[in-house]
């Protein structure tokens, strides 16, 4: 009897400590990629980065990527959002509990998670090679290409988000706003999504942060560009694409601006997702 | 006091104004369900795009193409084995460490860490899951494949591996079958199938880590405090209780990480080494199919261009297979809570 007592003693020490341990390594691994990336990318980080373009060696910065990156995204989230929202809207108040509705909530799931680099072929193959064949051969990678293949990837995180937020508000308000004899779509549009305004917004900036790392699909969209390029149409760089190019250098000077490419993207990343949880805390709160 | 025709009048706008919202909803109606449509619209035409794309490399090789080892753009030969091994090896190394890694966590935050711990922690765990996988991936090229080189591969090689430095086979390496084959390397570098395998590991921790976490706080609390008040220690709650109720959904989550690993790009490409060779070795440079497709689409034409495509068929094919499973089993818990 002392001795089971003893041994479940001891496997029970034991596990807690594995899983004490478990926990202390993921939070060292955080920690130590998270410290790489400021100390490297601190080191790296130099005005030039923002006012000079692509160029090899000591003479290059950053700028042209970093236009580049904020239109690809801007177009992507301009693309995602109000199909995202429509589309949440339609799982959450029209087919609710029905069959199409669910299959697509289900599908949506799995796009979530699908490989984005298959996403950027699939981009690719509609609008890449559709236009190569209008200009007569010249490949056209596009700055607007690469904005489709991240609505693609933002798309999911909006339409998931949407679909949850709208759950949350009330049937009380649909049903007061229902036997005043206000129609649907005008209950949908003018009330719920405004009361659903703070999560929706959540959404856009989750998908924001989503797309703003995303580098296999640009890299056969907006495949990258060493000058400066505004126009949508042109191909065009940013910053992920970037960073992938430098490292990929055998040059120290591409190493470090690789860097410092990568310390302004991940910033960008976690503040974006620390503003969202910001907001989505103090709706929470405002509810009670 | 309406008239007749007044009343007429009135009824008539009724029903204009019913009619009008009737149609309005309608078409409000219609634009939701295109915009939703849209979502099945990218998942069939990225099946369809590569599909299409990879056409003549399927009419080419036919089933030869899932066991070849050729990639000879040289001679216009194609073959997927070697990206197809990369990716499913390094995958499962990423399950085998990610898995209980990320179920110790789960029991840390859900049973042992005192509560005011629990939430900063478990935010830290999440923010790892909003890196940009191309920070994982210059993480691992610059620091840590280095780091491995110099001090855990020279380990691995000696004490594990058929090809040590001295030349002298360990215990191990002489008894245990495979084992000294998985270990030996004469590459001298740290990218390798092991490396990109720990990376993705570290990936997919946070995900797998958080819907645990999440379905362990859906088991009941009487279920638990019931074991608890017969005398089970912590453990024995965790893996008797906690862990048979929710198993659908582990098993879910587990999925899940796994389709992330697979069809991730960006983590890999830096710290696979890119070799188009088919070793039995963990520590000698391979490729994975996203790593293949990144690095070589943008320069391949023809043949191999639809080579590449066709790879990108199969994964998706594979992840969509593996995510299905995924979200039909934490459904499963989902549909056992009654929501």
């Amino acid at each position: 009897m002392n001795s089971l007592y003893m041994r479940r003693r001891v496997t029970n020490a034991v596990a807690m400590g594995l899983s004490t341990l478990a926990t202390l390594v993921g939070l060292l691994f955080l920690a130590w990629i998270l410290w790489e990336t400021l100390r490297q990318g601190l080191g790296a980080l130099d005005l030039k980065l923002f006012t000079k373009i692509t160029a090899y060696g000591e003479d290059g910065g950053l700028l042209n990527s970093m236009v580049g990156s904020l239109i690809i995204n801007l177009i992507g989230i301009a693309i995602a959002t109000p199909i995202g929202v429509l589309a949440g809207t339609w799982l959450a108040e029209y087919a609710n509990r029905t069959k199409l509705g669910e299959t697509i909530r289900f599908l949506n799931d799995i796009l979530l998670s699908a490989p984005s680099i298959v996403l950027g072929l699939f981009v690719y193959t509609i609008i890449v090679l559709p236009s190569t064949a209008l200009t007569h051969g010249s490949t056209t990678f596009s700055g607007l290409a690469g904005g489709v293949a991240l609505a693609l990837i933002a798309l999911p995180v909006i339409v998931r988000t949407t679909d949850e937020m709208l759950r949350l508000v009330p049937s009380t308000l649909r049903e007061a706003a229902l036997s005043l004899g206000v129609p649907q779509w005008k209950l949908t549009l003018q009330i719920l999504i405004r009361a659903a305004r703070s999560g929706i917004i959540t959404g856009v900036l989750l998908a924001l942060a989503r797309i703003s790392g995303e580098t296999a699909p640009l890299l056969f969209t907006a495949f990258g560009n060493n000058y400066m390029a505004v126009n949508p149409m042109d191909k065009m760089s940013s910053l992920p694409q970037i960073i992938f190019q430098y490292a990929n250098d055998p040059g120290d000077e591409m190493h470090a601006m690789a860097w410092a490419g990568a310390f302004v993207v991940t910033m960008f990343v976690l503040l974006l997702s620390l503003l969202s949880r910001l907001i989505l805390s103090r709706t929470k709160v405002s509810h009670d | 006091m309406a008239t007749t025709t007044d009343a007429n009048h009135l009824s008539d706008l009724q029903e204009q104004h019913s009619r009008r919202d009737a149609r309005h909803e309608r078409m409000f109606r219609w634009l939701l369900k295109g915009c939703a449509l849209l979502v099945l619209a990218a998942l069939l035409g990225a099946a369809g795009a590569t599909l299409w794309g990879g056409r003549d490399a399927f009419a080419t090789f036919g089933w030869h193409f899932l066991v070849s080892d050729a990639w000879d753009p040289g001679n216009d030969v194609y073959g997927g084995l070697v990206p197809v091994y990369g990716t499913l090896v390094s995958s499962f190394i990423a399950l085998l460490i990610a898995v209980p890694v990320s179920f110790g966590i789960s029991v840390y935050l859900s049973e042992v860490a005192p509560a005011w711990l629990r939430t900063p922690v478990a935010s830290a765990i999440e923010l790892l899951a909003g890196i940009p996988s191309i920070i994982y991936g210059m993480w691992g090229l610059f620091i840590f494949a280095p780091f491995f080189a110099d001090h855990i591969k020279p380990w691995l090689t000696n004490n594990l591996g058929n090809k040590p430095d001295d030349g002298k086979l360990s215990w191990v390496a002489e008894h245990v079958p495979f084992v000294g084959k998985l270990f030996g390397s004469d590459y001298p570098f740290g990218a390798s199938i092991l490396v990109a395998g720990i990376v993705l590991a570290i990936m997919i921790i946070p995900f797998i880590s958080s819907v645990m976490r999440e379905v362990f706080q859906t088991v009941p609390t009487r279920l638990k405090e019931s074991a608890y008040a017969l005398g089970s220690s912590t453990w024995e709650v965790s893996w008797d209780i906690v862990l048979p109720y929710t198993r659908s959904a582990v098993i879910g989550g587990v999925f899940l990480g796994l389709g992330r690993a697979l069809g991730e790009t960006m983590a890999v490409t830096f710290v696979l080494g890119n070799a188009m060779e088919l070793s039995p070795s963990l520590l000698d440079p391979g490729t994975s199919i996203a790593a293949t497709i990144a690095n070589q689409f943008s320069e391949a034409a023809g043949l191999q261009k639809s080579s590449l495509m066709a790879l990108a068929f199969l994964l998706f094919v594979v992840t969509f297979i593996v995510l299905l499973i995924a979200r039909l089993m934490l459904r499963r818990l989902a549909s056992k809570e009654g929501r």
